[in-house]
């Protein structure tokens, strides 16, 4: 039978209420995703109040405030706190960004924070992406030669060649956009993702690669590649403002180029 | 109980090597379906309001008989194609995906036949 609600056991309920000790001008209200395994209860939504006059700019920063100063049990990622390491992906206001990088003030009302969506969920807001990550270990993401590099110098590159790289290398793994695609939430089983593609289409792109036909050959199928029907979620969701749909379809046009 | 890594799940049973023609099929198919769909509805309108002796001497010239099959061929083929994809994006189940599959096939290739026989019928009376 088809399953139209979700599980019991999943259902979000609604949680407590943490009111701010301090008043200001400046009140927001963070809703915020809590799960504990060890419990045997369900997701709840909890309501935490903070004077923004006392909290740094970022969603991160009043995460952070959060654990440090009202609730220590809140369970989230984060490292770098500047948007390179992409640990603190997660769902915001509708949207999954960085934590670090989104400001509080773009959000209109309350801030609604949960996981990123569609994975397992470890504790909190953190998600289990070890799935996801063995995919991107599945396309063998490493420069593949016939030869050894040179004892004596680097393997060399045009800038030409270099600047094809770009808009792809900057991708820092962080998932918002497989975990933002509807393709990827029915198939991800079998479908790789955007983040996984994007980053395929990397290693098709650098010029030093000797294994881009092994690459297509891997990626032709219709559920690894062909589930990306240009939904575009995955652009639009970017935190680092990179456009896999485009790389996506950079690969489709790599299938038809060699049989063409 | 299952000890397989996370890697072999994500290889699966690797690559099926096709998807390409499919995908191909797909876009030029929906590319000639732009103007013979037009075609197609514009005399369907022009001849709406006509007697019904017109539609069928219509119907009975060559290129327009030879039209019409052409615009059946790839309807049902860009329906079949675009369907095919829906019930493996939503059927998790591989016998009843499979099942789904080969019946929307099967009635897609006897819909086209049924309309070409229906063609031909008035082109050859």
């Amino acid at each position: 039978m088809v399953q139209l609600r979700l599980p019991p056991n999943s259902r979000i309920e609604k949680g407590k209420l943490y009111p701010s000790s301090s008043k200001g001008p400046r009140m927001k209200l963070f809703h915020i995703y809590r799960y504990d395994p060890d419990s045997k209860d369900n997701p709840r939504l909890d309501t935490y109040e903070l004077n923004l006059d006392e909290c740094g700019p970022m969603v991160l920063d009043a995460l952070i405030k959060i654990k440090n100063e009202v609730d220590t049990t809140l369970t989230f990622r984060r490292s770098c706190r500047e948007g390179i390491c992409g640990s603190c992906a997660m769902n915001i206001d509708g949207t999954n960004t960085l934590a670090c990088i989104k400001h509080i003030e773009e959000c209109k009302s309350d801030i609604k924070v949960t996981p990123l969506p569609h994975l397992y969920v470890v504790k909190d807001l953190v998600p289990d992406l070890s799935f996801a990550y063995s995919q991107y270990d599945s396309i063998q993401p490493w420069l593949q030669s016939s030869e050894d590099p040179p004892p004596d110098k680097e393997r060399l590159q045009s800038k030409e060649e270099r600047a094809k790289l770009d808009g792809l290398w900057e991708c820092i793994l962080c998932f918002c956009c497989t975990t933002s695609c509807p393709s990827y939430w029915w198939g991800g089983d079998r479908y790789l993702g955007p983040a996984t593609l994007l980053q395929s289409y990397r290693w098709i792109e650098e010029s030093r690669d000797e294994a881009t036909g092994e690459r297509l050959d891997a990626l032709e199928d219709p559920f690894k590649l062909y589930r990306c029907h240009t939904i575009m979620n995955c652009t639009n969701t970017c935190p680092k403002n990179l456009n896999p749909a485009k790389a996506i379809g950079e690969i489709k046009k790599k299938m038809v180029e060699r049989v063409g | 109980m299952k000890f397989e890594s996370n890697l072999r799940r994500a290889q699966g049973l690797g690559s099926a090597k096709s998807g390409l023609h499919h995908w191909v099929a797909q876009r030029i198919t929906a590319v000639a379906l732009i103007p013979l769909g037009i075609w197609f509805v514009g005399a369907f309108i022009v001849l709406s309001t006509s007697p019904f002796e017109v539609a069928y001497s219509w119907l009975s010239s060559l290129w327009t008989a030879t039209l019409a099959i052409f615009f059946v061929l790839v309807l049902f083929y860009h329906g079949y194609l675009g369907i095919q994809v829906i019930l493996e994006d939503y059927i998790p189940h591989e016998f009843t995906k499979w099942a789904f599959i080969i019946t929307i096939k099967l009635f897609s290739v006897l819909m086209a036949l049924l309309a070409i026989v229906s063609i031909l019928k008035i082109f050859l009376s």
